[in-house]
């Protein structure tokens, strides 16, 4: 019986209402109308923020690099549009907290003028060292949520002799429709993207694994990957988190990446769709990552659809697009419903990272009335780690972060399915995000007690010391005293 | 620009999906045979359910309230109504009053909310409250009244059975005898052996429930159709049923095969309501099993063992409860070794080895 479940290649899992045939029947929008300003984030991607090279008042063109990227694990930022910088300054993130984060803003002048490109005719002629280079001078970063910088990647991929490339087209998450859009109008361009990535990567083959729901990207990439061997186009299952790359790694090539460990150490390396086509862009065209396909949809938009978006549009800007009644909106949300992150307010800039903008009504929402668990275990068969979600809360519930941590808590990788399973509506994944910050802070204060009590001892060794050396001088000064008396008296005898 | 949602992760969607719906389907499920049951043993049963559940929901209310408590949300969960729910389908079904209203005190005091309430009981509740009632009154726990439907002639009117549930059954020689289990227990103690005791025996009117027994648990058929609907809805999980009627029909096969004179068969086991309410109902109760689908195995096995090792060389003829609540004390050790393997890890928790290539 253990071994049966060894074997079986999917684990747990949920499969919510899909909502995506609202927006995955709709051609991406072409009409968005520029925004006057643009609210452009230094920090869109996993490692240290860009560093700005443009100064308030100064003109930059389309494509314009803005802030350059700062040590290994880094992105830089370009200007979306042509335009004058207005300030570089802090603003609010889109981030549940909305706390300010540095950001570059931009005013457009509407004429979108393009800086000087520099296509390639034959990127295969470049080395792979070339690709990785201008991939990374692009801006580009995992366009599936993750935002890891891509030529971090492939550099990776170079150096551990990868022999497979997955591409990402699952789109597990409910509502999001828009890597399968991109899939069904630009397979060629993605499939391109592919080919350039296994050339950065001097890998073999890759694969790319396709919900079955989404027939007709399945289709237009089959149709696109015909005549390059090395691209094999699959079908899988529909069962969210089938997007988790680990998962997926699982499924396609059965094998499971241990923990602690990067993909590319077991020979597999996993991109997003969206991140290909954004490659495709970067060496054929030159052009680097100004936009990017973001789904709106959610029960309050009255005209849900998938629109190619610049980076740095305020969410507000894309809810009247879409005819957002904001009346029913009982909560923003970035990504997918299962695990993006609800927003406080729209007036919020869109990132590398958004791949949709929820408005949902108070009746999309799960209900937060929390309720006593059952231990029904439907949070342990769910999950896709292999994880015991309901013990880990009770422990987090009695301030065990400890034993929590033992259970598996940092093996947790906030898919949603325990909270979106459990009858007793308990947040599950808020209990865990909440343990992993605490930890994180109890660690920080204990590291601080401890480098206060060095600090402390230090202090009083120091004035121990002085202390000692004070009566040593003392002890020294009485001597020289007593010995100048008695030589005084000698001589006063000697007299 | 609105700014009136407190932040949250997700996920923010979630299943169609509640305690209480899991309640209303158990009880749906349960339904059947319990309504068979309150046919076949009339008025007197009747009372007898009314009241175990009036006063399960009593109880909890009253716990409730003194742990300050809102008294509605748990209430309307319904599982104050399932715990009297199931008991009543185990009591004698002409037992009087007070046995409904101490075993309800007993299984929603006693048996969960001194735990703390729901989710937090190691103890089934409505097994402890069974068999507390069958230690502390054996004569009322094990008067079985003789199958007397509704509305025919022979069985108690809706008059007499206010009396039957309120003073006690009178002249219980006439309308009351022994279970199949605990028939075949005196016989096998007068050195009777199975061929004659059982040639009264009738496997098809046990298979339809026309026979002796607890309030609700007569019935295989249509105890068995209502937790296969369980499963069949997602409820329950197979795993607890199969084992425990796996490992039963398995040991009593094999003791039968070897001494068909004094061991029962496997297929009259089987062949019982009581043994598919416990495989269904009972021994699936979230709160007291295991939360593995591994351990759910050895939690139904061991079930299953103990019901047969206590009904063959116990001194009770039918063993279940004990079986339970006995196995329930060792959910927190099944669950406590038996975990599922993490993602990436071993099962001892280890980071997997690299695969050398």
């Amino acid at each position: 019986m253990l071994s049966l479940f060894k074997k079986s290649r999917i684990r747990g899992g949920v499969h919510a209402e899909e909502h995506k045939a609202e927006t995955a029947t709709l051609p991406i929008a072409s009409n968005f109308p520029l925004p006057k300003k643009l609210y452009i984030p230094l920090q869109q991607h996993v490692g240290k923020p860009a560093e700005p090279v443009i100064k308030v008042g100064e003109k930059v063109l389309k494509g314009q690099l803005l802030a350059h990227s700062q040590g290994l694990i880094s992105a830089p930022v370009h200007a979306p549009s042509s335009g004058v910088i207005l300030d570089v300054n802090d603003y609010p993130a889109p981030h549940p907290t909305a706390l300010p984060i540095r950001t570059i803003v931009l005013e457009t002048d509407g004429k979108e003028e393009w800086m000087a490109v520099h296509p390639v005719d034959d990127p295969f002629q470049l080395t792979p060292e070339d690709i990785s280079l201008r991939v990374g001078a692009a801006g580009i970063v995992g366009l599936g949520g993750a935002t890891f910088p891509t030529a971090v990647k492939l550099n990776m991929g170079r150096e551990n002799h990868i022999d497979t490339l997955i591409i990402n087209g699952a789109e597990c998450e409910p509502y999001l429709s828009c890597d399968d859009r991109l899939m069904q109008e630009r397979a060629e361009m993605i499939i391109d993207g592919v080919r350039l990535m296994l050339y950065g990567m001097e890998t073999e083959s890759a694969v790319v694994a396709i919900e079955d729901n989404k027939p007709q990207a399945f289709l237009a990439m089959q149709a696109a990957a015909e005549s390059f061997a090395q691209i094999n186009v699959i079908q899988i299952p529909t069962r969210y988190p089938m997007g988790w790359d680990r998962q997926l790694i699982r499924f396609v090539t059965g094998k499971e990446v241990p923990v602690g460990c990067r993909s590319s150490e077991i020979g597999v390396t996993i991109h997003n769709v969206g991140t290909a086509f954004a490659v495709h862009n970067a060496i054929r065209h030159g052009q680097p990552l100004l936009s990017r396909v973001i789904t709106v949809a959610g029960g309050a938009v009255q005209r849900p659809t998938n629109i190619e978006v610049p980076f740095g549009t305020l969410i507000s800007e894309l809810f009247s697009f879409c005819g957002v009644n904001t009346e029913n909106i009982a909560r923003i949300i970035m990504g997918g419903p299962m695990m993006g992150d609800s927003l406080p307010h729209s007036g919020l800039p869109t990132v590398k990272a958004t791949s949709g903008i929820l408005a949902l009504t108070q009746s999309e929402l799960k209900n937060t009335e929390e309720q006593p668990c059952i231990r029904c275990a439907g949070c342990v068969s769910v999950c896709p780690a292999g994880l015991r979600p309901l013990d880990m809360a009770n422990n987090i519930r009695i301030n065990q972060l400890d034993t929590a941590v033992d259970l598996g808590l940092k093996d947790c990788i906030s898919c949603g399915c325990c909270s979106y399973i459990c009858p007793s509506n308990i947040p599950l994944v808020q209990y865990f995000k909440y343990a992993s910050g605490e930890i994180v802070a109890r660690q920080q204060a204990q590291h601080k007690s401890e480098q206060t009590k060095r600090l402390i001892d230090a202090r009083n060794a120091r004035m121990e010391r002085i202390a000692q050396q004070q009566r040593e001088d003392e002890l020294a000064r009485i001597a020289a005293k007593a010995e100048r008396e008695r030589l005084k008296a000698e001589q006063e005898a000697l007299v | 620009m609105i700014a009136h949602i407190k932040p949250s992760s997700g996920a923010h969607v979630g299943a169609n999906i509640s305690v209480s719906r899991i309640m209303r389907q158990v009880m749906l499920a349960l339904l059947p045979a319990t309504a068979f049951g309150l046919f076949c043993f009339g008025w007197p049963a009747i009372n007898l359910f009314v009241i175990t559940v009036l006063s399960a929901v009593v109880f909890e209310a009253l716990c409730v309230r003194l742990r300050g408590r809102g008294v509605k949300p748990a209430i309307m969960d319904g599982s104050a109504v399932l715990t009297g729910w199931l008991l009543a389908m185990t009591l004698p079904p002409w037992a009087p009053w007070w046995i409904g209203v101490v075993g309800s005190g007993l299984a929603i005091i006693l048996g969960k909310q001194v735990y703390g309430g729901l989710g937090q009981n190691l103890f089934n509740p409505a097994m402890l409250a069974r068999v507390a009632l069958l230690i502390s009154f054996p004569i009322e726990m094990t008067t079985w009244a003789n199958v007397s439907p509704l509305f025919f002639s022979h069985s108690p009117g809706w008059v007499e059975s206010w009396h039957i549930t309120f003073s006690g059954l009178e002249n219980s020689d006439a309308t009351t005898g022994a279970t199949t289990l605990g028939f075949i227990k005196t016989e096998f103690s007068q050195n009777h052996l199975l061929p004659d005791i059982l040639k009264d025996y009738s496997g098809f009117l046990n298979f339809i429930g026309w026979t002796r027994g607890s309030l609700g648990e007569t019935s295989t058929l249509l105890l068995g159709l209502g937790g296969l609907w369980l499963i069949r809805q997602k409820i329950i999980q197979w795993q607890i049923p199969v084992s425990l009627l796996l490992t039963v029909a398995l040991l009593a096969g094999v003791f039968h095969v070897m001494d068909n004179q004094h061991y029962v068969s496997p297929l009259l086991y089987l062949n019982s309501g009581a043994m598919m309410c416990v495989a269904f109902f009972i021994a699936t109760d979230y709160v007291t099993s295991p939360n593995t689908p591994a351990g759910q195995l050895v939690f139904g096995a061991g079930c299953g063992l103990l019901i047969f090792v206590i009904r063959t060389w116990g001194a009770y003829p039918e063993g279940a409860g004990f079986a339970v609540l006995l196995m329930n004390s060792a959910t927190p050790l099944i669950d406590h070794y038996i975990r599922p393997r993490i993602y990436g890890r071993d099962r001892k928790g280890k980071p997997l080895e690299i695969p050398k290539s």
